[in-house]
């Protein structure tokens, strides 16, 4: 019984899912054109930005510096990005590579790939905050204190949930050679519509208009708020409301996407 | 658990199997048994079938109608899955992983794994352990595809056209290790257009065109199916169709001055040629091989 057992066993999942995020982990760190972006290009643009008006008050008579305000902004804008173009792209390349038909073929579960890939992401992205805000500290002399600092953290990744399920889903309905470009289209005017790069007041009208309804908006104001520059007008208990709806309507659009991915290959 | 692992539970069962694809029925009511410990060879032309009739046996295409069991489960069941190993035609994979990572990657999916450079070495990938598996050649790839499909040490392995693109060296090397596990009482089902290697590997072979079973033999027996010899020879003149017209000839393939004939009366055969003053050069008769039953079972004998 027992020797039979061995060769009719399953392999133990959490195992599986450690070597798995291992190698979905090294998979998007030794692919520079995303490890680099996705790591270095926060701090660049808060070079860019932020660093020459760091100290400066956010607004004539605020406690609150330009450099953290936009320190906030930019962590969600770095750990949305990983999200969105870590999932999306490389799952666009593997289907392209057909790497989902030998896939297919293990005893690999789906949830354990998937998760794995998430937890991959996650960790990226928890890279590029910190580099970031390391960044921020030493060149700009943004200094937030330990409890703002952990909010900000807290609050960015889980803000970065939702948005895995839109790379998911972007990866299952995008092309192998349409996918950069179509989540850089959707993702990039996304993070200037939601006021991460310049105020919302600066922008058009009709942006000011649709603003309100987009994820990364509503996800803004949770990392204002969690260094001390919160937004007028609703309490953040309606913006964390769009972010549980949004994940909800990313994961199931995912969830279509993938079935109907599978349906046509597997069919 | 304890009735998967009895050796009368089939490797993979195909009971009445049809696959359509729109349009086109790639398997057409296909029934065969797969025991434990078979080396079974699928042979038939491109778009015969082959390919389709693994992905049934894998679960990574259902079946339009009739049913597909791998060791007595779906082949979608994940214990069912922990059994087999595969190498599959056109799949990919991660190019960033070094070799010895993805290998070890892939013996976390299975319960019982052989070690990482135990399945490395037995595909011939010593050397290449460390490199990423983007830097590997097509040959090596394909190596790479076999250790991925032996380190989990299955039961049974479905091989996909393994040796396309291998080198000499590499094959040989292969078609060893296919042997050695089949002698451990590994189940190996394999597609080939080698016909010389299922000649020297399958105990079985399973002939399929336009989506049927059209033969179901060991490799003699199935050689033993066309009643006929080979004839072979060169010509000094390059030669012509008219040569040839109205011999009982069962096919005929002519390359620059090779001419090789099949055919049930050599002797009716070579008597015609002599007296139609073909002059002939380095003649072999011989019995027929694997190759030439396939190609006469697979064009129904017809000679343009």
């Amino acid at each position: 019984m027992s020797v039979a057992a061995v060769r009719t066993g399953t392999a133990p999942l959490l195992p599986m899912l450690a070597t798995q995020s291992y190698a979905e982990f090294v998979k998007l760190f030794r692919v520079p054109a995303f490890s680099v972006t996705s790591i270095v290009l926060p701090s660049m643009f808060f070079a860019f930005i932020g660093l020459g008006q760091a100290k400066e008050p956010l607004f004539p008579g605020s406690t609150v510096t330009f450099g953290a305000y936009f320190l906030a902004s930019m962590a969600l804008y770095g750990v949305a990005n990983v999200m969105v173009l870590g999932f999306g792209i490389s799952l666009a390349n593997e289907r392209g590579q057909k790497q989902d038909l030998l896939m297919k073929s293990t005893p690999l579960p789906a949830p354990v790939y998937f998760t794995a890939k998430a937890l991959s992401a996650l960790a990226i992205a928890l890279i590029s905050i910190v580099v970031l805000g390391l960044f921020a500290a030493i060149a700009g002399g943004v200094h937030l204190n330990a409890s703002q600092l952990l909010t900000l953290g807290v609050r960015a990744m889980l803000c970065s949930i939702p948005f895995i399920g839109l790379g998911f889903a972007l990866g299952y309905l995008a092309g192998p050679n349409s996918a950069p470009a179509v989540t850089n289209l959707i993702y990039l005017p996304t993070a200037f519509a939601s006021g991460l790069f310049f105020p919302l007041r600066l922008l058009p009208n009709f942006l000011q208009n649709i603003a309100p309804y987009l994820p990364l908006y509503r996800a803004a104001h949770l990392v204002w708020d969690s260094v001390g520059a919160p937004t007028e007008g609703e309490s953040i208990s309606t913006d964390w409301l769009y972010i549980a709806g949004y994940t909800v309507a990313f994961f199931l659009l995912a969830l279509w996407a993938y079935r109907r991915d599978q349906g046509k290959k597997f069919n | 658990m304890a009735t998967l692992g009895r050796v009368s539970t089939p490797a993979a069962e195909l009971v009445n199997a049809s696959k359509r694809y729109g349009e086109v029925e790639a398997v057409r009511d296909v029934s065969f048994v797969i025991e434990p410990g078979e080396v079974v060879a699928m042979l038939g032309p491109n778009g015969a079938g082959k390919t389709t009739s693994i992905s049934l046996m894998l679960g990574t295409r259902k079946p339009t109608s009739g049913t597909v069991r791998l060791f007595g489960l779906d082949p979608n069941d994940r214990r069912a899955r922990s059994r087999i190993g595969v190498m599959l035609q056109e799949s990919g994979v991660p190019g960033v992983l070094r070799v010895e990572e993805i290998v070890d990657l892939f013996r976390s999916y299975y319960p019982a794994p052989l070690p990482t450079a135990q399945a490395i070495e037995m595909a011939g990938l010593e050397e290449k352990a460390r490199s990423l598996v983007k830097d590997l050649s097509g040959g090596q790839h394909q190596r790479l595809y076999f250790a991925l499909a032996i380190c989990g040490d299955p039961d049974a392995l479905f091989l996909d056209e393994p040796t396309v693109g291998m080198d000499v060296e590499g094959r040989r090397r292969f078609l060893e290790e296919i042997d050695a596990l089949a002698t451990k009482g590994r189940t190996v089902v394999l597609t080939t257009h080698y016909l010389e290697e299922a000649d020297q590997l399958a105990r079985r072979v399973i002939v399929i065109d336009h989506g049927r079973v059209i033969a179901d033999a060991t490799p003699a027996a199935i050689k033993a199916r066309v009643a006929g010899k080979r004839v072979t020879f060169s010509t000094a003149a390059p030669p012509e169709e008219s040569q040839f017209a109205g011999l009982p000839l069962n096919s005929k393939q002519i390359e620059d001055h090779r001419v090789r004939l099949l055919t049930s009366e050599p002797e009716e055969v070579l008597r015609e040629l002599f007296r139609r003053g073909v002059e002939i050069r380095d003649l072999e008769v011989a019995g027929a091989d694997l190759e030439e039953a396939f190609v006469a079972m697979t064009h129904h004998g017809a000679e343009k």
